[in-house]
């Protein structure tokens, strides 16, 4: 499903972000990645996706290695990948159909895209998963005149339209009040165990962690340190995952998260 | 602690004498500068009459040449829509490529290249410079314009591509969208009414040049105010005067009202 072996990432001529990192994901189920800000979580989700790229080592998704690929290849394996962000990311000015439809935008032509005229069977899906998160009267709304929670419902709909193979999601819910997060997070794993569908989240909260995941992963300085269940993530092991991050986490955070920041922008 | 203290604002330039320094520099420019104006009181003196006299030729303004007027004001308006409709619609593939967070170095510079260009001259010589090429008449006003508007909108709306949401290119990109679709869904719906906004502007601007242009002989009703000079027909020159400042007026309510309503 998802093998990533030795894999580094450095931005510019900084630090390592991800230092020989290895990683093996199997089946369905939802795995949780804790760690401190700036141990590098964002950065290996957007490696998955080559949002950034990395530097060396190699990401396997469904067989394919997706670190050597280039255009459309590239492109056809981002649909089998789904994504949500911390900040919803929903393109603010169109309606949620069309937010929900654009999860499409990898199998239709350009065409399509342009007129809005998808398949059929999109817009079933489209309207099924719309019903099956609430959001059923909401179909021509504006994206940025929805409530938090009902935006990261839209962007977890958009990711699923893309019929993907594995879910990844960025920190979904620390943009959210503590019974949002939790909706959201018992949505996703609901969706999970329907779709049989893998999913790997990073996330702050270590009692959602311990309570939503199957497999729980903490991840400091680049590296990949504990990789357990929610129970075998007691305190003395979350110490050690924190341990001496707090320090030192301000600044990395400040390297890491800009270093992504940066390079998105520049792709 | 109760001691009284005192508080003023810190001088903007903290060093005393550089601060006083640039006081004396700068009067003593001026000074410069009035006393060696070249104001010639003799010209004033003459100059004084003949404009009471022009004035007073045009009162009161000559409203009976009405179809000439129509037609050079008919002709103003048209030049200033094809402009703003060519100019928008030339200046938005440019924004694209002049927008650094979207395209690649060289078709950024290429992009930046073209705008500078269209934005370097001011309007009436480049209409002269198009008279020269393709003769007197709307055509020259027409290019005129259309290059002024590309100028001014494509440098207005790079900027704009510049400031979207990244988040919301990054989540369209993650689906595999390519460019192409990558423009529609997250570019386009970020700058769209920043676009609409300054289309408005635009056609609102271009009927104030569309006059300007004219005098050089760019067509429009800018041709028919400059003959009715030439002729000494003050009071025909004085009614398109008038009838611009209400034209223009107008344009700049309504464009006003519209740019309102869509933020």
């Amino acid at each position: 499903m998802l093998k990533i072996t030795d894999l580094n990432k450095r931005y510019g001529n900084g630090e390592l972000v991800l230092r020989g990192l290895n990683l093996e994901i199997d089946g369905a189920g939802l795995t949780a990645i804790v760690g401190s800000s700036g141990a590098g979580k964002s950065t290996l989700l957007r490696c998955i996706n080559r949002l950034i790229e990395p530097t060396s080592g190699s990401i396997v998704v469904n067989g394919v290695d997706i670190t050597t690929l280039k255009g459309k290849p590239l492109r056809h394996a981002r649909r089998s990948i789904g994504m949500i962000f911390q900040g919803f990311n929903l393109v603010d000015r169109l309606s949620v159909m069309e937010n929900v439809l654009s999860g499409r935008l990898g199998y239709v032509n350009g065409l399509q895209a342009l007129t809005r005229r998808f398949p059929q069977a999109d817009v079933d899906r489209a309207f099924a998963l719309l019903d099956r998160v609430g959001l059923q009267d909401y179909v021509n709304k504006r994206a940025d005149t929805l409530s938090g929670g009902q935006r990261q419902r839209v962007g977890v709909v958009r990711a699923l339209m893309q019929e993907p193979k594995i879910l990844l999601a960025d920190e979904p819910t620390a943009s959210l009040d503590p019974k949002t997060s939790q909706q959201i997070m018992a949505l996703t794993r609901e969706l999970s165990d329907e779709l049989a569908l893998p999913v790997l989240v990073n996330i702050h909260n270590v009692h959602q962690a311990r309570t939503f995941a199957d497999r729980v992963l903490g991840m400091r300085y680049g590296v990949m340190m504990f990789d357990g269940s929610g129970a075998e993530l007691t305190d003395d092991v979350l110490d050690d995952i924190y341990e001496g991050t707090a320090g030192r986490g301000d600044e990395e955070q400040g390297e890491a998260d800009d270093g992504w920041r940066a390079e998105a922008a520049s792709s | 602690m109760s001691a009284p203290r005192t508080w003023r604002k810190p001088a903007a330039i903290a060093n005393p004498v550089l601060r006083y320094g640039l006081f004396v520099v700068v009067f003593a420019y001026v000074y410069w500068a009035v006393a060696s104006l070249p104001i010639n009181w003799e010209r004033v003196a003459q100059g004084l009459p003949r404009a009471v006299r022009i004035f007073s030729n045009a009162w009161p303004p000559e409203f009976a040449r009405r179809s000439l007027m129509i037609s050079g004001f008919t002709e103003s308006i048209q030049m200033a829509i094809i402009a703003t409709l060519l100019g928008v619609a030339i200046s938005i593939p440019v924004a694209i490529m002049a927008a650094r967070n979207i395209s690649p170095m060289p078709v950024y510079s290429l992009g930046r290249a073209i705008i500078i260009i269209a934005r370097s001259f001011h309007p009436v010589i480049v209409a002269i410079i198009f008279v020269k090429a393709v003769g007197f008449g709307a055509l020259a006003g027409i290019l005129t314009l259309t290059l002024y508007s590309l100028g001014f909108v494509g440098k207005l709306l790079a900027e704009a591509v510049e400031e979207i949401d990244q988040g919301q290119v990054e989540a369209i990109r993650a689906s595999g969208a390519g460019f192409f679709k990558i423009l529609v869904y997250a570019v386009f719906p970020q700058i769209l009414p920043r676009q609409v906004g300054l289309s408005i502007y635009q056609l609102d601007s271009n009927l104030r040049a569309s006059a300007v242009v004219g005098v050089v002989g760019a067509g429009g009703i800018g041709g028919t105010l400059m003959n009715a000079f030439r002729r000494f027909d003050y009071d025909f020159a004085f009614a398109i005067l008038i009838v611009l400042i209400a034209i223009i007026l107008v344009s700049e309510g309504v464009s006003g009202r519209l740019r309102r309503g869509l933020s």
